[in-house]
């Protein structure tokens, strides 16, 4: 392999044979090319999958109430379930140490009207935490905090579209709207670029003042909540079983009733969502790998017909003195060669496409379409064993190449 | 040198049994210059095969060089072809893409000589058959005469004990031949073994020994006054 002079007759023979080694390489270059486009795709699809869940923050578990459909304890089945404000309290008493934030959230649509503008909207009314797990970005003023919720506020924190709609070219932050008929003061305005527009036309509250002045309830819609990263994801798991069994006994719900509570965690849904991507990919793989092994067979087979034509070249080679093992050295190691240089010829083609595709194809859903340094060197390392797979049945019949037969003058 | 006992060789053809050498004895002594003589057919390039390790014999004993020649692995074989023989072909045999110095150093390479003197010793032996002018030239701008003298430098090179020569003149015309006879003859003179098979008898004539064979067995074994090819030249 490391012999100066085989490398020296090796480029020789290259050298004085161009066509013969560019049809042989020509397969294994489209192969990888293939190969690599392919495997890109698979990447960018992947990262289309990872921006569309940057919306919300990744450790969030959502928990909301459904219908419970079965008997349980005296209890009929078909009852609603319904969350106050004391499940919030028994979740931060009891998992306080693994939760991070958590928040309360009550959803309601809205007629809003400044001077002479009306528009319907979603109104929010939850707790301060919930700017973290929504991932809310603060344009002006502030978001709601502590004291708003302690004092019934009558404040809000209003989109950025909704500002441009109602409020125009105005600062909205400080000015005095009605949420159906009850004035509120807006106290800032968000934007949140990973939800984007509809996001954007929410209204928040807090949680305190729209139980107090529109239902005079305890009630909740919904309880969000992040748990602490240092748990992990198997933790986060088990966060979500130990709060579905807390809820479930606390409101007499069979432990087996999939409908009474609903208990959705991001990082769940992304695992499964990348799982898709990945079986995906791996799809991708072996098709790109079959497009490659054709590449291979091609090659073999055309060193094949070379060691063929070659058969009295070899006979004179071993004639004056070439042993077996020589023969087949250097036909196995022009192989890798071949395949090595024509293969790195298919994925320099195939990265600079991936490259100058960049994001011309996220309608298509495949954003920044790669390949990775590991995917780099696990092709360079499949082209060396493709090319001795490849180059070991034309070296076998080299070596095969009695002298005598060879050199037989037709 | 080379001392054969015995030899039988066969070859089976289908459901025919080819008896191609029936017994030969054979004793050649170092410096001879022995050319092996026959129609087509006598078993003579089969003989020269098997002295050359490319065939094997089914009986008999082969010694070269006090080494028995006998159920030799290919890469045995190949290591003895390079340190005893040196191979002179009718069709010259030299590879098309390299050039005359890289061809009489191809046995070298396989010997594993530095390339270095590598490329002395192949310039020396093309300086010896008067080639030095042509060493980068590739085979196909060369005569035939011309080729020859590469192939007998490229024979050469690997210093071999014994040179083989199956027809070397046989693709030349007259003139030519005697050229390379008298280069044979000239290294003959220094001490070198050599067989030539031919079925030319004037060629035969500027050996010192002829062997005639016959239906695979030796009809003839005569020492014989040599034709100098110098004066044909």
């Amino acid at each position: 392999m490391f012999d100066l002079d085989r490398w020296r007759e090796i480029f020789q023979t290259i050298n004085k044979n161009k066509l013969r080694t560019l049809l042989a390489g020509f397969t294994v270059t489209l192969g990888i090319l293939i190969f690599t486009i392919l495997f890109g795709m698979g990447n960018g699809l992947k990262n289309t999958f990872y921006e569309s869940f940057q919306d919300d923050a990744q450790n969030t578990i959502f928990i909301y109430p459904g219908f419970a459909k079965k008997p349980f304890k005296g209890f009929k089945e078909n009852r609603r379930i319904e969350f106050k404000n004391e499940d919030l309290e028994l979740l931060k008493e009891k998992f306080g140490d693994r939760i991070e934030y958590i928040t309360a959230r009550i959803s309601d649509g809205v007629t809003v009207k400044y001077k002479s503008e009306y528009g319907n909207y979603t109104v929010r009314a939850v707790h301060p935490s919930h700017q973290y797990l929504e991932q809310t970005d603060i344009e002006k003023g502030r978001y709601i905090n502590e004291n708003d919720i302690k004092n019934d506020a009558r404040v809000a924190v209003i989109g950025r579209l909704v500002e441009e709609d109602l409020f125009g070219r105005d600062n909205a932050v400080g000015k005095y709207f009605t949420l159906n008929k009850i004035v509120y003061r807006v106290i800032g305005v968000f934007s949140d670029i990973g939800s984007g527009d509809r996001e954007e036309r929410n209204i928040y509250t807090p949680v305190t003042t729209q139980q107090l002045i529109y239902k005079n309830t305890d009630k909740i819609d919904q309880i969000n909540l992040s748990y602490n990263m240092s748990i992990g994801a198997s933790g986060a798991r088990r966060l979500s079983k130990d709060i579905e069994k807390l809820l479930k006994n606390k409101h007499n719900i069979a432990p087996s009733d999939q409908n009474g509570i609903y208990i959705e965690s991001v990082i769940e849904d992304l695992e499964q969502t990348l799982q898709f991507a990945n079986v995906l990919q791996i799809i991708v793989f072996f098709i790109g790998f079959g497009t490659l092994l054709a590449g291979v067979i091609g090659i073999s087979n055309i060193m094949v017909y070379i060691v063929k034509e070659r058969t009295k070249e070899l006979g004179i080679r071993k004639a004056l003195g070439a042993k077996p093992s020589a023969v087949i050295g250097m036909i196995l190691q022009e192989t890798v060669v071949i395949t090595m240089i024509f293969g790195y010829i298919g994925l320099l083609i195939g990265n600079f496409i991936l490259k100058s595709m960049g994001r011309k194809l996220e309608d298509w859903f495949i954003t920044n379409p790669n390949v990775s340094q590991g995917i780099i060197i696990f092709a360079t390392v499949t082209l060396v064993l493709a090319g001795l797979i490849a180059g070991y049945i034309p070296a076998r019949r080299a070596a095969k190449v009695k002298p005598i037969v060879a050199l037989r003058d037709e | 040198m080379i001392q054969i006992k015995e030899l039988h060789k066969s070859y089976r053809m289908g459901s025919n049994h080819l008896h191609v050498l029936k017994g030969i004895n054979l004793d050649i002594k170092e410096g001879e210059f022995v050319s092996i003589m026959g129609s087509s057919g006598s078993g003579k390039s089969t003989l020269l095969n098997i002295i050359g390790m490319l065939d094997e014999a089914e009986k008999g004993s082969y010694i070269l060089d006090d080494v028995p020649i006998k159920n030799l692995s290919e890469k045995k074989a190949a290591i003895y072809r390079n340190k005893f023989l040196g191979f002179i072909f009718q069709s010259f045999n030299l590879i098309n893409y390299k050039n005359a110095a890289e061809n009489v150093a191809l046995p070298l390479y396989y010997q594993g000589v530095p390339r270095k003197i590598r490329k002395e010793k192949s310039l020396y032996y093309l300086e010896k058959v008067g080639l030095a002018d042509w060493a980068h030239h590739l085979p196909s701008e060369l005569s035939g005469g011309q080729k020859q003298r590469v192939a007998i430098a490229r024979a050469l090179a690997s210093e071999p004990k014994v040179l083989l020569a199956d027809e070397p003149t046989g693709a030349l015309d007259t003139k030519t031949s005697y050229e390379v006879m008298d280069f044979l003859q000239g290294i003959n003179d220094e001490g070198k073994t050599i067989l030539v098979v031919t079925h030319e008898p004037d060629i035969a004539d500027m050996t010192k020994r002829i062997v005639m064979l016959k239906d695979g067995v030796i009809e003839e074994d005569k020492v014989v006054e040599q034709v100098r090819a110098s004066q044909y030249v």
